[in-house]
């Protein structure tokens, strides 16, 4: 035991013996146990009409968290680990742009968020203030990676790009069906990831010989599309166009199946309420309902043992979670070749990303104005109650279902 | 400018939808008429009853219809004892202080769900409640027939036990003259947790009727509540009469304004009617003269 009394010579050896021993064993692991944790601000609506996606988003980067933690945490920083700082938006936009304050003073190195479009252009823009790098992880409008902002950075691909690959799916699709779809009807949200969609639909429909019946709008919450189903069935429109969040595009989803509006197809661009669980809960609604949306690389085993391990906590696979999870991870590539939680060095390390690690069908990350260029998202129908790829071809584990079958 | 038969299913579609909005404005209007104060933990209760409307179809395989006895009567004693242990306890007497506690507690049990239920949208998929009935050249969903005939049925009850029955007649009392009611003996305390339990209770009828075509998720019960608020003052507030014909005109203005003006800017006809009644008849439709 040391005294403090005559006790200097002695202490001098231990510590000198400690400090070899230490050596000895690797300073890396001692160093890192030192290291400052790099603080990541996890921003997502837990509360609010949009929980449920926010929750799957927090549970995707805080994955990610425990992982790299799990692996050593950022090596160049000496095994730095990772700790979360979580943020609710609310689905608000008010809301996220506090938190984003907040998160400045508790001194984040990066934000990782938020889900909604319009919540997304107000938070990157108050990180921005303060030079927080922010990693996108869901939110499609184009307007967030088109305003200059030297802080933000998006994986995915936008909506732009969601709607043109959309079109071709469609056309494609829609051509080995013998061109049955002439005519379309869109209904959208209110917001500006729906009302973006739609405007870039009715704008890219006519391209592919599909004429634009009618744009129908509606609000969130919406309590009830009887209406919109009578209006849908007036207009006899050959594939309804979907651009919603989940609550609102279950309901409508379902509306249309008990009021026996027949379509030859229902096809949503980055639709909220596809997902396991709708094909799962409502089987006979989600049956033949097609998506253009996010989605995994089906054939990588990284994907796969991810898949497994948040199935296995009785958590569905959604795209919020792989989408954050990898957002997560593509702060922590750019940390770990800044060797530091500087924002403008990390900043630059994202900006020069050629991040390749993870399981999107993307390849290397190269940005330009903050969008990743590779992003690509995939067309998928509920076939027999499971989520198929039935475009592009490459990835295809099924061939679509089209026109789908008409009620009996 | 739709068809006549877009027009007719316009309408009855509103009717159906209002049925719905009379079973969550009776309620309402009932804890107004009786205790004077606005139940904030509305639409929160409402969530709370499609939630046990779900579990109990999820997990015990009872039909949604078969459980509105079950779900109505939990509501109720749920309500009755929420009056007597947290509403009626710390309310000392003063009505602003229900305002708050009812507040106070629709937070609370918003927040309880998120973290019991997560944020998920939950939905049942009852088979028969999906096929359609026929009316003429209007198709409709048996769900919506169902809760069209339960709600004027709940109601007719309802309105009949009132004016039957001593409790009834107890209640009435109180809402009228709750100082008189007391000197006559009526236990005045009682009789305002028995309302506050039957309005809930009438959430959860409506609960019931909701589940087989809509979803439920921690905020869920919120899109009915203002519609609710609005078709009270409409009617007339604590009017039973009122929130019955408040409920189906909401409805049928909601569907036809849905219809002419588009999903979203239809909702204004429900801010004009509003604003008309307000206008032209301050106390509401069936309300009472001061």
């Amino acid at each position: 035991m040391l005294t403090t009394k005559g006790s200097i010579a002695s202490r001098r050896r231990v510590l000198a013996g400690g400090a070899a021993l230490a050596g000895a064993l690797g300073a890396p692991a001692l160093a890192g146990a030192q290291a400052r944790p790099v603080r990541i601000g996890l921003l997502h609506p837990v509360t609010g009409f949009v929980a449920y996606s926010g929750a799957q988003g927090r549970l995707g980067g805080q994955m990610a968290i425990d992982e790299i933690n799990a692996a050593g945490g950022i090596r160049s920083m000496g095994g730095a680990r990772l700790e979360a700082v979580l943020g609710d938006t609310q689905a608000k936009v008010e809301v996220g742009v506090a938190e984003v304050e907040k998160m400045n003073e508790a001194g984040v190195a990066a934000i990782v968020g938020c889900f909604q479009s319009a919540v997304v252009l107000a938070t990157t823009q108050a990180a921005a203030k303060y030079g927080i790098p922010y990693a996108v992880d869901v939110g499609a409008s184009d307007l967030i990676t088109t305003r200059g902002l030297k802080n933000v950075f998006r994986l995915k691909p936008g909506f732009g790009k969601c709607v043109d690959e959309a079109i071709k799916a469609l056309d494609g699709i829609n051509g080995g069906a013998g061109k049955v779809a002439r005519s379309a009807v869109i209904v959208h949200e209110s917001s500006e990831f729906g009302t973006g969609t739609a405007k870039l639909l009715a704008d890219r429909l006519p391209g592919i010989n599909i004429e634009v019946k009618e744009v129908i709008k509606h609000d969130n919450p919406t309590r009830n599309f009887d209406n919109v189903a009578l209006r849908i069935r007036s207009l006899r429109p050959d594939v309804l166009m979907m651009s919603n969040y989940q609550n609102e595009y279950v309901l409508l989803a379902r509306t249309l199946h008990q009021q026996r509006v027949d379509l030859a197809g229902m096809f949503s661009v980055l639709g909220g309420g596809f997902n396991y669980k709708f094909a799962k809960d409502l089987p006979d609604v989600a049956e033949h309902m097609m998506d253009y949306n996010h989605w995994f690389a089906p054939t990588n085993p990284k994907a796969q043992e991810m898949k497994r391990k948040v199935e296995a906590t009785g958590t569905l696979f959604t795209f919020e979670v792989y989408l954050a999870y990898n957002a997560v991870r593509l702060v922590a590539d750019a940390l770990e070749r800044a060797g530091s939680a500087d924002k403008d060095r990390l900043t630059a390390a994202l900006a020069s990303s050629t991040w390749a690690d993870h399981f999107m069908p993307y390849g290397p990350t190269r940005f330009v104005d903050g969008q990743n260029q590779g992003g690509e998202a995939a067309a998928l129908q509920v076939l027999k109650g499971d989520i198929e790829v039935v475009y592009p071809a490459q990835f295809a584990s099924a061939k679509a279902v089209f026109p789908k079958p008409k009620f009996g | 400018m739709p068809s006549i038969d877009i027009l007719l299913a316009g309408i009855v579609n509103g009717l159906a939808a209002g049925a719905v909005y009379v079973l969550v404005a009776v309620g309402l209007t009932l804890i107004y008429g009786v205790l004077h104060i606005v139940n904030f933990a509305h639409g929160s209760l409402l969530m709370l009853a499609m939630y046990a409307t779900y579990f109990l179809f999820a997990k015990a395989g009872v039909d949604p219809y078969a459980a509105l006895p079950i779900v109505a009567g939990g509501a109720f004693a749920l309500g009755y004892a929420l009056y007597r242990g947290v509403i009626g306890r710390f309310a000392h007497g003063k009505d602003e202080n229900i305002l708050l506690i009812t507040l106070g507690l629709s937070i609370a049990l918003d927040n309880l769900a998120l973290f019991l239920f997560t944020g998920d949208t939950q939905t049942i998929d009852v088979a028969h409640a999906q096929r359609m009935v026929e009316f003429g050249p209007l198709f409709l969903p048996r769900a919506k027939v169902i809760a069209f005939a339960a709600a004027l049925a709940i109601c007719a009850a309802l309105g009949l036990w009132m004016a039957r029955s001593d409790t009834g007649k107890a209640i009435r009392a109180v809402a009228k003259e709750r100082q008189g009611a007391r000197l006559v003996g009526i236990d005045v305390d009682h009789v305002f947790a028995v309302s506050y339990g039957i309005g809930i209770a009438c959430l959860g009828a409506a609960a019931c009727l909701l589940m087989p075509s809509f979803y439920v998720s921690p905020s869920s019960g919120h899109a009915f509540v203002l519609i609710a608020f609005t078709t009270v003052v409409l009617g007339g507030m604590g009017s039973f009469p009122g929130a019955l014909a408040g409920g189906f005109a909401i409805g049928v203005i909601e569907s036809l304004g849905g219809l002419l003006l588009g999903e979203q800017l239809g909702q204004i006809g429900i801010s004009l009617a509003f604003i008309l009644v307000l206008l032209l008849r301050p106390t509401g439709l069936f309300g009472a003269r001061r």
